[in-house]
Parts: C-alpha cells; sequence; structure tokens
C-alpha cells in the first residue's frame, strides 16, 4: 500500500510543476516582470499544498480501504479487479514522469532559448532593459538568469544547479528506464536491479533542482512601488517615477511533494529490513531434474495467499540483490516453498550453495508476500486454468490448495471440476510441475475422484523425432513424454475447439477462465469467452481472468 | 553478472538515445534556436542511430524476443557484414555521431545518452560479444520418399512367426522364406 502513495503523489508532482513553469514563464518571457503568484495567494499557497496533500491521501486511503474491503463493492471488484496490481501502477506512474519530464524539459529548451534573445534585443525594447537591469551577483535583484548575451544556454545549464541536476536526473530516469525493459528484466535481472536504484540520485536531485532560485518574480516591495500596470509602458524612464523592478527567485518546492511518499517508502524499506532479520528455516531442498531446486521453508508469522510471490536475499551469494519468486506451495501446507529455475548468476550461484554436501544450507532471507491473491479461482463451479510456460507456476500453489480445499470438504471452495491446459515448449524445467500432476493423479484415484481434475499438456516445441515416438507408443495407457495417464498433445491448443467441448459438457454453468502467460494468449481466451458465452444467463457462462502473477 | 549480454543494454540505451535526439533536434530546428542547423543533424542522426539499433541481436543462450517487424531491418543491417557485427565499431560509431550534437542544449540530452550506450558497447566489444542476426529457422520438411532406398526386405505376405523365427536355422532359400531376392535389380526412382 505505501507503494501506492508514492507513486500518486509522484504523479501530482510532476502535473503540478508543469503548471506552475509554463504559468511563470509564459509571463516573463513576453516581458511582463510581475510574478502571477503575488500577494494573498502566495501568502497561503503553503497552507494551500498541505491541505492538498492531506486531501489527497485521505481519499486516496479511503477510497482504498472503501473499495478493497466493503461488501457494497464485491461485485465491482469482480469485474474491474482489485487493487494490488502495484506494478501496473507503477509503469503507468513511471510513463506519466517520462511524458511530463518531455513536456518540462521541451518547455524549459523554449524559455532558455528566448532568454537568451531577450539579451540579444534592441537596445531600446522592454526585454532588453529587463535583461540588463543589474550585474550578476549574489543577492542581486536580477530577472534573466543570462548575465550577458555572449554565454550560451548549454553554459548556463551547466554552471546553474538547476540545470546541472536536472541533466543528471533524466540521464538517471533514462538509464533507469532502459534498463526496465521487459526484455532486459526477464533476461538480465541484475543490470535492472541495480540501474533501478538510481530513483536515489532521481528524487534528491529533484529536491534540489529549484534551489537556485532561476524562476524569478518581483519582489514584494518592489510591486508597491513599481505596479506593472503604470509602470511598464515608461520602461525607458524608469527610475525618475518608477523604481527600477526588482526580482526574487521562487523557493525550491518539489520537497513538499515528494517528502510524503519518501518517508513511506523509507518505511517500507525498515519493514523490509525488519523481516528479513527474521529467521528463515530451510526445512527441506530437493534438487529436480534441470537445474531446477525446491526450497521448503518457515518464518514465524508467515501468512500467504494462492498466486503470491516473496522476494529473496541470500547474503552469501550476494547481500544487494533480493530476487522474486512465485510461491508455489499451499496456505494450507505447514511449509512455504519456491522452485528456482537454475537462470542466471544469481540463481546458480544459489543452487551451487544449496548443493554443498559438507556445509550447512546458506542463510535466507525473505519478504513478502507480495501480489494478488487470487481467491476468485475457489468461486467458479467450474474452472479453466491455462499456464504457458513460466506461467505454470502460480498454478502449482492453485492446485495443491484446490486439491486440500476439496480434500476437507472446505465450504470457501464451490469449484467441482478443473480443466487445467499446460502450455510449453518442453516440459524439461518443469519436471518438478510434472510430478506434482502424477501424485494429484494418484491422490485422485485413490480417493475415486477421477473427473475432478482434467489436465492437457501441449508441447510447442516438437520436432519430427518427438512426434513420431508419440505417433509409435500411441496405445500405451500412460503418456511416452509425461507418464501421465491424459496425453500429452503437440503445437497449441484448439481453443475453439476446447471451448465449444466445455460448453457441451457443462450447458448450465459459469466456468472461470484463469490465464497466466503472454498478452496474445489472453487476446484469443477472451475472444472465446465472449464467443460462446450464452446470452441466456442460465445458460454457460465463461469470465476471463487475466492474473498478473 | 558474468552471464550479462551488455550489448542487449547497450542496443536498448542506443535506441532511446536515437529518439531522444530526434526530438531534440526536432525542437531545436522548428524553434529556430541559434545554430538550429545542428538540430537538423541530430533529426537525421537519430533516424539513423534508431533504424540501426531497431533489430535486436541474437542472444548468445536462451532464445531473444525479437521487435515487432524486425526482420524487414535485420535484412539491411547484417548486409554490411562486419561493420555491424562487431560492436568495436558501433561503439566509435555512436561516439562520432554523439559529438556533434553536443553544441546544443536540445540535443545534450542525446549526447550524453549515446555517448553511455557507445560505453556499454564498448564494454560488450570487449567481452567478445557480436551482433548475430536472429534468422528464420527454415521450416522442417519430411523427405519421405528420400528414406526409402530399397524394397521392404520381408513383405507379406509372411508366415506365423512362429515360423518366422525358425528361418535364420534354416538356409534362406526357398520362395517363401527369408529376405526377398530380386530376380532383376531394383533401383530408386523415387524423385
Amino acid at each position: 500500500m505505501p507503494q501506492y502513495k508514492v507513486q500518486l503523489l509522484n504523479i501530482l508532482v510532476k502535473k503540478k510543476k508543469v503548471h506552475t513553469h509554463t504559468h511563470t514563464h509564459t509571463h516573463t518571457h513576453t516581458g511582463e516582470c510581475v510574478s502571477e503568484c503575488g500577494g494573498w495567494i502566495h501568502q497561503q499557497y503553503f497552507s494551500v499544498q498541505v491541505v492538498w496533500l492531506g486531501l489527497n491521501v485521505f481519499l486516496f486511503v479511503h477510497a482504498f480501504l472503501t473499495f478493497e474491503k466493503s461488501d457494497k463493492y464485491y461485485y465491482t471488484r469482480e469485474l474491474i479487479g482489485q487493487l494490488d496490481h502495484n506494478l501496473t501502477f507503477h509503469k503507468l506512474v513511471a510513463y506519466m514522469i517520462c511524458l511530463h519530464t518531455v513536456i518540462h524539459i521541451v518547455a524549459h529548451l523554449f524559455n532558455f532559448e528566448r532568454y537568451r534573445r531577450s539579451c540579444k534585443a534592441d537596445d531600446d525594447s522592454l526585454a532588453f532593459t529587463l535583461s540588463t537591469l543589474y550585474p550578476h551577483e549574489k543577492g542581486s535583484p536580477w530577472l534573466n538568469p543570462f548575465p550577458s548575451s555572449d554565454m550560451t544556454a548549454e553554459h548556463l545549464t551547466f554552471t546553474s544547479i538547476a540545470g546541472l541536476t536536472g541533466v543528471i536526473i533524466t540521464l538517471a530516469l533514462i538509464l533507469m528506464v532502459t534498463s526496465a525493459t521487459e526484455f532486459i528484466r526477464w533476461c538480465y535481472f541484475e543490470v535492472f536491479w541495480y540501474a533501478h536504484h538510481l530513483f536515489v540520485i532521481y528524487f534528491i536531485g529533484l529536491v534540489i533542482h529549484g534551489i537556485g532560485g532561476i524562476v524569478r518574480g518581483q519582489t514584494e516591495d518592489s510591486m508597491k512601488e513599481h505596479p506593472h500596470s503604470k509602470c511598464a509602458e515608461e520602461y525607458k524612464d524608469w527610475g525618475e517615477h518608477c523604481r527600477r523592478p526588482r526580482f526574487e527567485g521562487l523557493p525550491a518546492d518539489s520537497w513538499k511533494w515528494v517528502l510524503a511518499p519518501v518517508i513511506l517508502y523509507i518505511f517500507e524499506r525498515l519493514i523490509r529490513f525488519y523481516r528479513s532479520r527474521q529467521k528463515v528455516v530451510i526445512t527441506k531442498a530437493i534438487l529436480h531434474p534441470s537445474r531446477v531446486l525446491e526450497l521448503q521453508m518457515n518464518k514465524s508469522d508467515f501468512r500467504m495467499e494462492v498466486g503470491q510471490y516473496i522476494f529473496v536475499n541470500c547474503p552469501s551469494v550476494s547481500f544487494w540483490e533480493w530476487h522474486p519468486f512465485t510461491l508455489t506451495s499451499a496456505p494450507e501446507e505447514p511449509f512455504f516453498s519456491i522452485h528456482i529455475r537454475a537462470a542466471g548468476d544469481w540463481t546458480e550461484s544459489l543452487i551451487r550453495a544449496c548443493e554443498q554436501q559438507n556445509s550447512p544450507m546458506p542463510r535466507l532471507e525473505v519478504d513478502g508476500p507480495f501480489g494478488t491473491a487470487s481467491e476468485d479461482v475457489f468461486q467458479y463451479e467450474v474452472a479453466m486454468l491455462v499456464g504457458a510456460g513460466i506461467g505454470v507456476t502460480p498454478f502449482a500453489s492453485i492446485l495443491k490448495s484446490i486439491w486440500y480445499k476439496f480434500r476437507h470438504a472446505d465450504h470457501t471452495l464451490k469449484t467441482k471440476t478443473i480443466y487445467f491446459y499446460w502450455i510449453c515448449r518442453e516440459t524439461g524445467a518443469f519436471a518438478w510441475f510434472n510430478d506434482l500432476l502424477a501424485s494429484l493423479e494418484r491422490e485422485m484415484e485413490e480417493c475415486g475422484k477421477v473427473g475432478f481434475l482434467n489436465y492437457r499438456l501441449f508441447l510447442t516445441g516438437w520436432d519430427s523425432n518427438i512426434a513420431g515416438h508419440a505417433a509409435l507408443h500411441f496405445d500405451k495407457s500412460t503418456d511416452v513424454v509425461t507418464g501421465l495417464k491424459q496425453k500429452t498433445s503437440f503445437g497449441r491448443p484448439k481453443w475453439d475447439n476446447e471451448f465449444s467441448a466445455l460448453a457441451a459438457a457443462h450447458p448450465r454453468s459459469v466456468v472461470g477462465v484463469f490465464l497466466c502467460g503472454p498478452q496474445t494468449l489472453a487476446k484469443s481466451l477472451r475472444r472465446c469467452c465472449n464467443h460462446y458465452s450464452s446470452l441466456d444467463p442460465r445458460k454457460v457462462r465463461f469470465y476471463f481472468n487475466k492474473e498478473n502473477f | 553478472m558474468g552471464q550479462i549480454e551488455w550489448a542487449m543494454w547497450a542496443n536498448e540505451q542506443a535506441l532511446a538515445s536515437g529518439l531522444i535526439l530526434l526530438t531534440g533536434g526536432i525542437v531545436a530546428t522548428a524553434g529556430q534556436f541559434v545554430w538550429w542547423q545542428f538540430g537538423a543533424y541530430s533529426i537525421v542522426a537519430g533516424v539513423f542511430i534508431c533504424l540501426l539499433e531497431y533489430p535486436r541481436g541474437k542472444r548468445k543462450k536462451g532464445s531473444t524476443m525479437e521487435r515487432w517487424g524486425q526482420k524487414y531491418l535485420t535484412t539491411v543491417v547484417k548486409a554490411f557484414g562486419p561493420l555491424t557485427r562487431n560492436y568495436y565499431v558501433r561503439a566509435i560509431l555512436h561516439l562520432c555521431l554523439a559529438v556533434p550534437a553536443g553544441v546544443l542544449l536540445a540535443t545534450i540530452l542525446g549526447t550524453a545518452c549515446l555517448a553511455i550506450a557507445s560505453g556499454i558497447y564498448l564494454l560488450a566489444a570487449i567481452r567478445g560479444e557480436e551482433w548475430m542476426p536472429i534468422e528464420q529457422k527454415p521450416k522442417e520438411r519430411l523427405q519421405v520418399g528420400a528414406t526409402i532406398k530399397q524394397p521392404p526386405s520381408n513383405p507379406p505376405p509372411r508366415p506365423p512367426a512362429e515360423v518366422r523365427k525358425k528361418q535364420p536355422e534354416e538356409e534362406a532359400a526357398g520362395p517363401s522364406g527369408g529376405p526377398q531376392v530380386n530376380p532383376v535389380p531394383v533401383t530408386d526412382e523415387v524423385v
């Protein structure tokens, strides 16, 4: 939750700052030297800001609590989804920050150019007069930041606090964005992790950015003796009837906007630190085929829901890095587990450290759990679960939990039948999931509930060898690839066939479709849901849920 | 961070720099700032860099996500051979392209970003990385006919299994047992 406040307030900072600057500059660059923020409003400005900030925080917290918890919004949540999609929100805010940064920079580029042109204007123009009122000394009440027409915009940028901090924090922002693209995040997580910590530089620079007081307005005293409505036209005679106008810089006020989110963020890091101090006991470590390590752990006061994830840190491998992993255990189990696949430096080192026979298990720190709880899965009479590639991981937790609830006749479980579709290139790295399905299959046979879980595996990375092999062993009762009772199919599923078969098998049910996989798959499934849902509410309806697991 | 391919991040950074140069150049030219001609240069340089960096190179390990529609530009970039494959060349090229844009304030951000990209490319080049195009895999076509060279050696009608098992003990003679002996040599006529 604190992350929201950080992010919402960031948007407000950016929007408000753009507004202020364009407003003031519009007037200064055309030569009118009066600050719009004069008089009464200027005095009240601080209290207005505090009230505005407080109002935002209140509205946000109120809306959040009402929306998330109140029964009145149960169906609204069903349709729009829960608010805890903090990653999506974070990205949205990041895009806004980038957009407003562009607007801010372009506006200032034009401003600087116009300031500079004012220095070079005709000797008898207002612009020139304004620009040459006072020499640029400390405390001097100048208006035009360019001391003379010789100075270039670049020189001023790099010799002023605002310009220098501006360039530095924009570079930090750009590096954060380029290292945060999906591709880099998935393949080279460490680059993303370390580069994203440049936000510290960003926020420090943002607070310092306005200290120099480049944006200027007329002082109170000067406005009394030099009202612009009377004196502006007589600029050639300033000093006789009208005293020369004096200017001062606007104070830096970014800190007022970012202070609350920064404090909230510091709290969050403190909480993470506190949580990480709590002892994590590794009760079991299992090395599965294809270098997949399963760690079963215990921590006091750890409560999880299905589909959530945790951050894990191993100080002996890397002091600073925290890596996210989806939880693969069910909440009903007496431990929580993650499956770590060797896919980079950190994971390889961790697996190697855990493999050591003679030395004890490395100490781990765990923060979490985070993420959307996928409780909706239990609400549908018929559930259609689709896991593509690595997206199958949260379903380990979901399937186990459903099975537990079913065996213990948990009344919160409304599900009567599950259809699970597993789509992956090859099962190698997911052999552990295979074993899970096999053990579920066995348990269901023992309980006599064979029809409860129906699953199909689709291998999309097949070639003629595999297909030939499968064709040869067609008559065997267990599948040649997985050893499971239900046969593996090759290629991608034909969703139209699947949906029509499901609609025929359950003509009067509400079917919940859950996907953890790529966007293209989401589109096809959504389309099929709409197509095969009957208009008659008594007949079959498909509801699509895409979770950002 | 031993397994990181720095070139992948350098590519993202360079693509972003191209866009930033382009934007800065448009602002400077449209606003007719002083020395706006450098802005015009930035527009051209920005477009060129975007086109060069758009096709993502292939990762050494694992699969690479292609950018949408990049295969057309891949063919063009591939055609320059070692000039585009070698990252030292790219590092120096980006550095040289960045310098003129440093004159104007509007484009100096592009210069800084491109210089950073150049630095990361240099790091990638020192570690021996290279740009490899992502090729479309040719569709595997089963040439069924090509694997058949000789007609079946034991065509039907075949005697029952027990009789067949006794055959190796007897002489491989007679019309009902053993591999088919062709009176006329048979050649493969499948085209």
